[in-house]
């Protein structure tokens, strides 16, 4: 993002006095322009200029040569004597002793010196110190080393940065005269404001937040005429969405350049403030008045091109080097500028509003310079960089939109810096060729912005408002005739004046009024039902989790999913954070063990969490439309997609390890088992208002893993499995580093949610009778789930049985092999009377008689 | 031992006296029953001498009895008041020796917790809820065309590139996981839209899980949390919105939070800000204060009048209503309303970080 340092802000708009740099950005956050940073140079100071008057170089044991210097740098000067520290035999005149290891320069040049005190960016604090056999007080710098560039070759000589010995002065301070006391404000441009990328935008930002006065650095004259210089011709016969690639092409000639030309240290150190490289005169200009005025531009050497630059699209297969020395293949869709070396409009030399080519690039010997600026499609732009990865300071322009003016303004600018710093005749016709096409006026009603708005703007406020951004506003009658300025393609609407309007007057304006809505109702049964599930699991012990939704393909492995499970079914990311987890998880168990894994590695024994989300599961049913045509969607079309979209059922799982009752002064621990598990799912059926039919039969694609397949209860619904709960298989502890007999639930909770959705409690009146109860102990084949079992006790009661409960179970020598005995309580009353003796013992005997014939049951 | 004559006034008187002074020696429930055995059991000498009456001459018979009695009285009131009072005694000192240290672990039992971004989730939606609000809520794995286009994100415009998407592969599949709440607020608005015929506004909440390609660290993480408001009604204005951020922000942080607007840009708002609340460590006043940074303001979230283009993607005419919408983190709101001051604490599912906040938030 832009990066703007505030002496050159301030040649475009009266800062108000004694602003800070952070008052600066907050007056730039009021109209939209948010400070992403606020940088200097880092270099504080004594930084000073210095003469080198003697320069002794001295070998050195490691064979490197170092120069042991005496250095004038006026008032900071020891005076005449054994210098800074007494063990020098030598007497010295005025001046400070600095070793340095550099061999570009010899006695008598000017150079930058810190001084012990000083800090160069890192921080980096300076002091004096003894080193090969000197005391040396400070350095000479490099430009990488004050962060003025990447230059450590040698350090700065500062005749050959530019300045004239004359005006230099030993001890005069380095820090002002090398710009490094700039402050640079970096700022965050939104999408839509292209014209801030440059200090006339923020400039023109920093009036509206202010009130300040601004001038336009483009307010130019363009000297010359637009007519027959060097031919340009557009092309464009592959139209991106009905846009032509180019409506604007301008071009001037200078010749007579001096290739060798300087360039000037201020110009230099704001383009490096601004974050660009210093290359050339010619490159710096191109860069410089792109920064001030957001115009991109290209330098062609004018020798390397052959008349007539043709635009057009790319061929299939046809490629470019770029600048930066990389061969791009090119797309159909992408623009290039092509010249007539081989053949009218063959050989491509630049790729249009994003990158120029190297073979046609200005150079160390260049003296005729071919100057463009032109106004691309941002459309076309913005995709040719994103194809081709290459987000360049003109890209990132031109798809947020440039002013369609700035061409032949922007190259007169340009022209005539490279002419006062480099030399040459700026040709007087150049060429313009301009398609834009014409600004169509906004109609609004001038009390529109009010009434989005909410403060009584007058018409005049209105007025005032959209003037000072740019536009030009006729008024007719209570409707205003607007046409935006050339700077502002995102002003489309009436909407977008509104925006203006009301940033301008100031957001602080804005009364707070709340609006009172409709009677809602309330929060949705689902919404209820999950909130009471979630809440009951904490309550039972387990602590809830959030954990990412991705994993590994060797997870599935890990839990023993076999090959044609349904989940295996698994959803892919196109660009995962990390190429080992590329998979959506397509059960929450396969995630939420990691939170297990992270509690038990930071010294956790006993860990019970439980997470309720959405696992991902199901085959993409193919390719859904991106976009529809037109603005609104039919319910038909939301239907349609909403059926392309896949499975994505909200969930809960639990994983359990160690102990859930921890040992204590008053008993032991309890571990958590398979059972915990099934209470938590019964705790989830409650909440739901649900029973699920539980067996161990697992279903079609639906294997028991990742549990053990003796111990794992799996939960139906209407036939439909629907979750399962027990102990883990052994395999899958030890796969993923769990605690051997860890228990886990997971279970769909959507559709349990459903089955309960508008079903109504009947209450049934409760019996104030005595109670009687019955003990019974029933050997049956150990294949009888106690389940059957019970629902055929309280069957058989015909209504009198209120509860059954196996309340123990046994299997052993006493009752034969493959049998078990049921040990089954059962709770018995009537709602009128209370129980006859005779009526408990026919109950008792229809329900021995249930039992026997149902499960071949006999009473122990 | 000389027999006691039930006529002997003294004698008896004497009887009584010991008898009662027994009862008031008696330490303890044991010893008293030792002397009302002693005194009141078969071979006490007021027993003995109540046999003798049966034999004394009829005209004695009734003052004998009378005294007799009145010395049975006396002893079963003393007996019963000491019998009170050593009851007492024995009933406190039990509840003594009894106590135990209440501060000994009382549970065993592991302890859980909910997860404070859901608690948090779940206390935005009861205000808004409490106003009359509705929550409505979205698949994660979200189409293209809600997620960008119907919220006027133009598919070559720059702004599809501020949000970091994660796209299902194969990239044609038209699908990713949702960047932000707001597709659910289209939804909600295509749901919704007929009750505006009915003269009904459009009032929802749109709480959940969203995604985006950043790469985890203290202030990042690539699954996240927004909640987001959508208002569609006639003649809602940005001063609504600023009206409604505004009592949410005191719901949450207290009476004494202040918020601020400042313009900015999402494709699916125009006016569009970014709302700022005022600066809990510093309230402004600290030009070095490291959580503004100085400014004196904190970014909580987004928000603007909703886009006309957005509203005709959900098949509402703009003419005829406006709206308004707003979005922010929960995981920001719970770093600045709970102190939490790295993001991972949140996402690694240590449990200690949910503890701390137990049921409620």
């Amino acid at each position: 993002m832009p990066k703007i340092p505030l002496s050159w802000l301030a040649e475009s708009v009266e800062l108000v006095p004694g602003a800070t740099p952070v008052d600066i950005a907050t007056s730039l956050a009021k109209v939209g322009l948010e400070e992403e940073g606020i940088h200097g140079s880092g270099v504080e100071g004594p930084l000073v200029v210095g003469r080198v008057l003697t320069l002794v170089k001295e070998e050195q044991s490691n064979g490197k040569t170092i120069n042991y210097c005496r250095v004038d740098v006026g008032s900071h000067n020891d005076p005449e004597g054994p210098g800074h520290k007494p063990d020098n035999k030598e007497s010295y005149p005025a001046s400070r002793g600095i070793v340095c290891g550099a061999h570009n320069f010899v006695e008598g040049d000017y150079v930058v010196v810190v001084l012990p005190g000083a800090t160069l960016p890192g921080p980096f604090p300076i002091s004096g110190r003894k080193t090969y056999g000197h005391w040396s007080d400070g350095m000479i710098c490099s430009a990488r080393e004050l962060g003025l560039g990447e230059d450590h070759s040698g350090i700065i000589v500062l005749t050959e940065l530019g300045f004239s010995a004359d005006a230099l002065e030993p001890g005069q301070d380095a820090i002002a005269l090398l710009g490094l006391d700039e402050k640079t404000l970096e700022i965050n441009v939104t999408p839509d404001r292209g014209y801030s990328f440059s200090i006339r935008g923020v400039a023109r930002e920093y009036a509206h937040a202010t009130g300040a006065s601004f001038t336009d650095p483009a307010a130019l004259e363009v000297t010359g005429a637009a007519g027959d210089g060097f031919p340009v011709l557009i092309e464009d016969q592959n139209p991106v969405r009905g846009n032509v690639g180019c409506d604007r092409f301008a071009a001037r000639i200078l010749r007579g350049f001096d290739p060798s030309a300087a360039v000037p240290g201020w110009m230099r150190q704001r383009l490096e403030a601004a974050g660009m490289r210093s290359i050339s005169l010619a490159v710096d200009v191109t860069n410089y008045v792109m920064l001030e005025l957001g115009q991109p531009l290209h330098a062609y050497d004018l020798a390397k091109v052959t008349a007539p630059l043709v635009v057009r699209r790319a061929r299939p297969a046809e490629s470019i080097v770029t600048l930066d020395g990389a061969t791009r293949v090119l797309h159909g869709e992408d623009l290039l500028v092509c010249d007539s070396t081989d053949g009218h409009g063959e050989r491509p030399v630049g790729l249009g509003g994003v990158m120029g080519g190297l073979d046609t690039e200005v150079s160390e010997t260049t003296t005729d310079i071919l100057l463009e600026a032109a106004h691309w499609d941002p459309i076309t732009i913005a995709r040719t960089a994103r194809r081709h990865k290459l987000g360049s300071e003109a890209s990132r322009r031109y798809e947020r939109g440039v002013d369609t003016a700035l061409p032949p303004i922007a190259l007169e600018r340009a022209l005539r810096l490279m002419q006062e710093h480099g030399g040459g005749v700026i040709e007087d016709v150049y060429t313009d060729v301009d398609h834009v096409p014409s600004v169509e006026p906004i109609e609004m009603d001038d009390d529109f912005p009010a009434r989005i708005v909410g403060v009584p703007y007058t018409a005049e406020q209105v007025v005032e408002s959209l003037t000072q951004v740019g536009c030009s506003v006729a008024v007719d009658g209570d409707v205003l005739v607007v046409t935006r300025p050339t700077w502002r393609p995102d002003l489309e609407g009436p909407i977008n004046l509104v925006e203006e309007v009301a940033r301008l007057q100031g957001y602080d304006a804005l009364p707070s009024v709340l609006p009172v809505a409709p009677p809602g109702r309330g929060y949705t049964h689902s919404q209820i039902v999950r909130k009471s599930v979630a809440r009951s699991l904490a309550e039972a012990g387990l602590t809830q989790v959030l954990t990412y939704p991705w994993i590994s393909e060797a997870r599935l492995d890990e839990c023993l999913l076999p090959a044609d499970d349904v989940r295996r079914d698994v959803i892919r990311l196109a660009n995962p954070i990390s190429a080992e987890q590329p998979l959506l998880r397509t059960a929450i168990f396969e995630t939420l063990v990691d939170a297990v894994k992270v509690n038990l590695g930071r010294g956790a024994q006993d860990v019970a969490v439980y997470e309720t989300g959405r696992a991902y599961l199901g085959r993409l049913v193919g390719a859904i439309p991106a976009t529809y045509s037109g603005t609104s969607i039919t319910p038909d079309d939301v239907l349609a997609l909403n059926e392309a979209i896949p499975g994505q059922v909200r969930r809960v799982a639990g994983v359990m390890a160690g102990n859930r009752v921890l040992s204590g002064w008053d008993g032991h621990a309890t571990p958590w088992r398979w059972t915990d598990a099934l209470a938590m799912v019964e705790k989830v059926e409650r909440a739901c208002g649900v029973v699920l039919e539980i067996s161990s039969e697992v279903g079609e694609r639906q294997s028991s893993a990742p549990f053990h397949p003796g111990r794992v209860a799996v939960y139906r619904l209407e036939g439909e499995i629907v979750g399962a709960a027990g102990e883990l298989h052994p395999k899958v502890c030890e796969n993923l580093g769990l605690p051997a007999r860890t228990v886990a639930f997971e279970l769909l909770l959507d559709p349990l949610i459903d089955e309960s959705e508008g079903v109504l409690v009947t209450a049934s009146p409760v019996s104030g009778q005595v109670l009687a109860k019955e003990d019974f102990a029933f050997v049956v084949p150990a294949s009888v789930a106690a389940g059957d079992l019970v629902s055929a006790v309280i069957e058989a009661g015909d209504g009198l049985v209120e509860d059954a409960r196996v309340f123990d179970v046994y299997t052993g020598s006493q009752i034969g092999d493959g049998m078990k005995s049921l040990a089954v309580n059962v709770k018995m009353r009537d709602a009128d009377h209370t129980l006859t003796a005779d009526e408990v013992l026919s109950v008792r005997e229809a329900i021995i008689a249930a039992a026997s014939e149902r499960f071949g049951a006999v009473l122990r | 031992m000389t027999e006691l004559s039930p006529l002997d006034a003294d004698g008896v008187a004497a009887a009584v006296a010991d008898a009662l002074a027994a009862f008031e020696a008696a330490a303890d429930l044991d010893e008293l029953k030792e002397a009302r055995l002693a005194h009141t059991g078969d071979k006490a000498p007021l027993t003995l001498a109540n046999r003798l009456i049966g034999g004394l001459e009829p005209a004695d018979k009734a003052a004998a009895g009378k005294a007799m009695g009145g010395a049975r009285a006396a002893m079963g009131r003393a007996l019963a008041a000491r019998t009170a009072e050593l009851e007492a005694e024995r009933d406190a000192r039990v509840l003594v020796e009894e106590a135990v240290d209440v501060t000994l672990p009382s549970s065993r039992a592991l302890v859980g917790a909910r997860h404070p971004i859901e608690t948090m989730q779940e206390r935005m939606c009861d205000l808004f809820v409490s106003m009359g609000w509705e929550v409505a809520e979205g698949p994660e794995m979200e189409a293209e065309w809600f997620n960008f286009d119907a919220l006027n994100f133009d598919p070559d415009h720059p702004a599809r590139e501020m949000q970091d998407t994660f796209f299902i592969d194969p990239p044609s599949s038209g699908l990713l996981m949702r960047t932000h709440t707001s597709p659910v607020q289209v939804r909600a608005a295509l749901e919704r839209r007929d009750s505006l015929e009915e003269g009904r506004g459009i009032y929802v909440v749109c709480p959940g899980k969203t995604f985006r390609t950043d790469e985890l660290d203290a202030t990042h993480t690539p699954v996240f949390h927004q909640i987001e408001g959508l208002a569609i009604d006639k003649g809602l204005t940005m001063a609504h919105l600023k009206g409604t951020l505004d009592h949410f922000a005191r719901a949450l942080f207290g009476p004494e939070a202040v918020t601020r607007l400042r313009p900015a840009f999402f494709p699916f708002t125009e006016p569009s800000a970014e709302m700022d609340l005022r600066c809990f460590v510093c309230g402004g006043d600290d030009a070095s204060c490291r959580t503004c940074r100085g400014t004196g303001w904190i970014e909580w979230g987004g928000c603007g009048m909703t886009h006309p283009n957005v509203l005709r993607a959900a098949g509402i005419d703009p003419e005829k209503y406006t709206a308004f919408a707003f979005g922010m983190g929960i995981e920001r709101t719970l770093m600045f309303r709970h102190n939490v001051t790295d993001m991972r604490d949140m996402v690694e599912g240590d449990v200690r970080f949910s503890q701390q906040f137990g049921m409620e938030i």
